[in-house]
């Protein structure tokens, strides 16, 4: 099922499938791991509800949703065990 | 040879991740032998320190902003990108670079830190954190690693100064070689990089196109984004290298189109063969401590609680905790300023060192308390890593007003002083977003509008007429409006003449440590005597010149036994008080206020002190207590009172807003590189001000107020 990345709910899990069109935002995205391909864990989002907290590649990242909103991942089945 | 070599002074440059520990790490080796200044054109602190190696001679290290690529796009890493590169004229090219990696989090660490094995320089790099990652249950095989990345690999704990002895050895080696990794590309992008490479060689036959310098700054050239790639190729400087640049992209766009892509996924690809090979996991519950941290610190209801709190604690620090310090401040300088008074002969010398030096040195120093404090929680929060969870949670606020989460911070600096504040902008990576925080700064109510406030809220509100509530309430309410007009006019700028494509908000948020303080005590120093150069330099010039133009020309009633009420009208500030009369009293403003306005340019509490002179206030301690009374007995010319509730009022309102701190506006030439934006702060802070404060008035009247 692929969805976009904002609309992973806490501790499930996606692959990254598609970055944003925006080339600017794709490449910071990029050099910091997230590339087509990547495992992610959604976190949790912020308190009023933007940006949202992702670990990929070991570490935590933030970002909002308006950018979260186009990276579309494929959400991965089981959900891992926290 | 090798046996002259070993003496030669080293100079390392210090490079790696935000949060690696880099810094940490500077400061564990060099000590206190440091020194902080600048790189010429942009305010990103420059940090030279130095050691003595293992054979005795000097090792100096040079700690650059950290960064997660070489495609630098805030100002601090471009500072980093251009020395690596060697396109600073102010600093020389390292002839070595200390790496700083997080072994904890290898994996993203390695993105930056292979760009810089292909520089060709001789690197040594310090796998920090060590204990970290063993906790977290990931062993690294170091051996292993150092062989796959072809450099000497040390593992180290900055916070424990007894890991470091081998990494001091080995930054004391005579010889280090360069690193042979280099990334492969498919054949466009070895091609395209080939192309540009062309253009140095042709310029200098020495170099050769296999230089790794001339192959990375091609690269980093082609990678650039299309709003920066002009911008860079001016800086790199080599005659056609744009056209040639933008052909070569043309011709990746079309044989390779997912060329921006491919670039940073072959890097990573490798990486994490190399992770694989080199990195054991044996557990993968790693950083529970953070992860339960921020249920607790990021949870919709308790993150709020935790918020406040922190920022209750540092806000009541700063202004109830270092009130008596200041106090004690300026005691000192007013003895010291009696003593002068004393021992020097009458004259004018005398008044310049009195009213002029010693009360503008004094003027700094005692905010001094205040900015140590602040810089000591920015310096906590930064180093626990709380800071980037509240810009987590306060970007969607800010957000709403067109700015970014790590805007944050430079506002909330701002409340102590705004040059710490608008120093703090330089974190921000997007050049327009930073201009319009750095704009609206001043707004944001800063500790010297605070005696200002306090003086006239008394004169509104007479001994015992109001409750202490009535008046905190009336004080947060002057907070609160000028925050409030700060996010209104950064919305405005946004919308307007700094309308800019969104920033991106991508922000890494680091495991929490425990500080070492040590760090931050020298952090905070350091950003102290930034904050005393900057400022004061500028304060102790305005004082001097306020003296003088209200001790000159000198009045003719000296007989009058130094008549310093009557001196200060006659003066060319009395003057240009009469001059404004007519422009301020809309405001309901006399002239009297009006000299106060233009003494307050120094500084806004001058307003005060200059007040206490006008009004010949006995032994002019400037205690508001005894100047608020006289205050509310003074009458104009035709037996009205001066200081009605809503002149009171008005005076408040122009203080929120106008811009009234020279030394201020000198760091924001600086900042912003430019005369422009100064002055155009100034005029729209004061228009506001002039505004807001005439339709007070004015209104107030009119609703039959007086």
């Amino acid at each position: 099922m692929n969805i976009p990345l904002a609309q992973l709910e806490s501790n499930e899990e996606g692959v990254v499938i598609e970055l944003p069109r925006d080339e600017r935002i794709a490449n910071r995205l990029r050099e910091m791991g997230l590339l087509p391909g990547t495992t992610i864990v959604f976190v949790r989002r912020a308190p009023l509800g933007d940006p949202i907290e992702i670990r990929l590649r070991g570490y935590s990242l933030s970002l909002r949703k308006s950018e979260a909103g186009e990276i579309i991942v494929q959400k991965n089945k089981h959900t891992p065990h926290e | 040879m090798i046996e002259e070599n070993i003496f030669f002074q080293k100079n390392y440059a210090v490079v790696g991740n935000p949060n690696s520990g880099k810094t940490t790490l500077f400061n564990a080796l060099t000590g206190l032998r440091q020194k902080v200044g600048n790189y010429p054109g942009v305010t990103v602190e420059k940090k030279l320190g130095q050691f003595i190696g293992q054979h005795g001679e000097k090792i100096e290290l040079l700690d650059l902003p950290g960064t997660y690529s070489l495609s630098a796009h805030a100002p601090d890493e471009c500072v980093t990108r251009d020395v690596l590169l060697g396109l600073r004229s102010d600093t020389p090219r390292p002839d070595r670079i200390l790496c700083v990696i997080d072994a904890s989090h290898l994996e993203r660490n390695l993105y930056f830190i292979t760009q810089v094995l292909e520089l060709g320089i001789p690197t040594i790099i310090a796998l920090n954190m060590i204990d970290l990652a063993q906790a977290q249950g990931t062993t690294i095989d170091i051996t292993k690693l150092s062989s796959e990345l072809d450099v000497p690999v040390i593992a180290c704990q900055a916070n424990a100064k007894e890991t470091l002895l081998p990494l001091k050895i080995a930054l004391s080696r005579a010889e280090i070689t360069r690193s042979s990794w280099s990334q492969q590309l498919p054949s466009p992008w070895a091609r395209a990089i080939d192309g540009v490479a062309a253009i140095w060689t042709h310029d200098e036959e020495k170099i050769s196109q296999r230089d790794p310098l001339v192959r990375m700054k091609s690269l980093l050239l082609l990678a650039s984004p299309d709003t920066e790639i002009e911008g860079l190729a001016k800086e790199m400087n080599a005659g056609s290298l744009l056209g040639i640049a933008l052909a070569q992209r043309s011709m990746l766009d079309r044989e390779l189109p997912s060329w921006r892509e491919v670039l940073v996924s072959a890097r990573y690809e490798r990486i994490m063969e190399l992770c694989q090979a080199a990195q054991g996991r044996t557990s993968s519950t790693s950083e529970t401590m953070t992860h339960h941290l921020d249920e607790f610190l990021t949870h919709p209801v308790w993150g709020w609680f935790g918020f406040f709190s922190v920022m209750g604690l540092m806000f009541i620090s700063i202004f109830v905790v270092a009130a008596y310090p200041m106090s004690w401040i300026e005691g000192a300088f007013g003895c010291v300023g009696n003593l002068i008074r004393e021992f020097m002969p009458q004259g004018d010398l005398r008044d310049l060192m009195c009213d002029g030096i010693i009360a503008g040195i004094g003027g700094v120093v005692t905010f001094l308390p205040q900015i140590l404090i602040l810089f000591f929680f920015i310096g906590l929060l930064e180093d626990t890593g709380y800071m980037a969870r509240a810009a987590f949670l306060m970007d969607r606020v800010m957000s709403k007003v067109g700015l970014h989460g790590k805007s944050f911070i430079p506002l909330l600096s701002s409340y102590a002083c705004a040059i710490p504040g608008i120093m703090a902008t330089r974190t921000i990576e997007n050049a327009k977003d930073r201009l319009v925080t750095i704009l609206v700064a001043p707004l944001m109510s800063c500790s010297a509008r605070l005696p200002v406030y306090a003086l006239m809220i008394a004169a509104l509100f007479p001994a015992g007429s109001v409750s202490l509530w009535m008046k905190g309430a009336l004080m947060m309410g002057l907070y609160i409006f000028g925050t409030s007009a700060a996010l209104g006019f950064a919305w405005l700028f946004k919308k307007t003449i700094l309308r800019g494509e969104t920033s991106i908000f991508l922000m890494e948020l680091p495991p929490y440590r425990c500080p070492v303080l040590k760090h931050v005590f020298l952090q905070m120093m350091q950003r102290a005597g930034m904050f005393l150069k900057r400022a004061g330099t500028v304060i102790l010039g305005i004082s001097i010149l306020l003296w003088f133009v209200a001790s000159f020309p000198k009045s003719n009633l000296e007989k009058s036994n130094h008549d310093k009420s009557s001196q200060l009208e006659e003066s060319y500030a009395g003057r240009f008080g009469h001059f404004i009369e007519p422009v301020i009293a809309p405001l309901g403003f006399d002239w009297k206020i009006g000299i106060g306005l233009v003494a307050a340019q120094a500084a806004r509490e001058v307003f005060i002190s200059t007040l206490a002179i006008i009004y010949h206030v006995e032994n002019d301690d400037e205690t508001p207590s005894s100047l608020s009374t006289t205050l509310m007995k003074e009458t104009r010319p035709n037996g009205m009172l001066v200081y009605t509730p809503l002149t009171c009022l008005s005076i408040l309102v122009f203080f929120v807003l106008s811009m009234q701190c020279i030394s201020t506006l000198s760091v924001v030439r600086r900042e912003t590189n430019s005369l422009l934006w100064p002055l155009f702060q100034f005029c729209y802070m004061t228009g506001a001000a002039y505004l807001a404060s005439f339709l007070v008035y004015q209104g107030g009247k009119l609703l039959g107020f007086i």
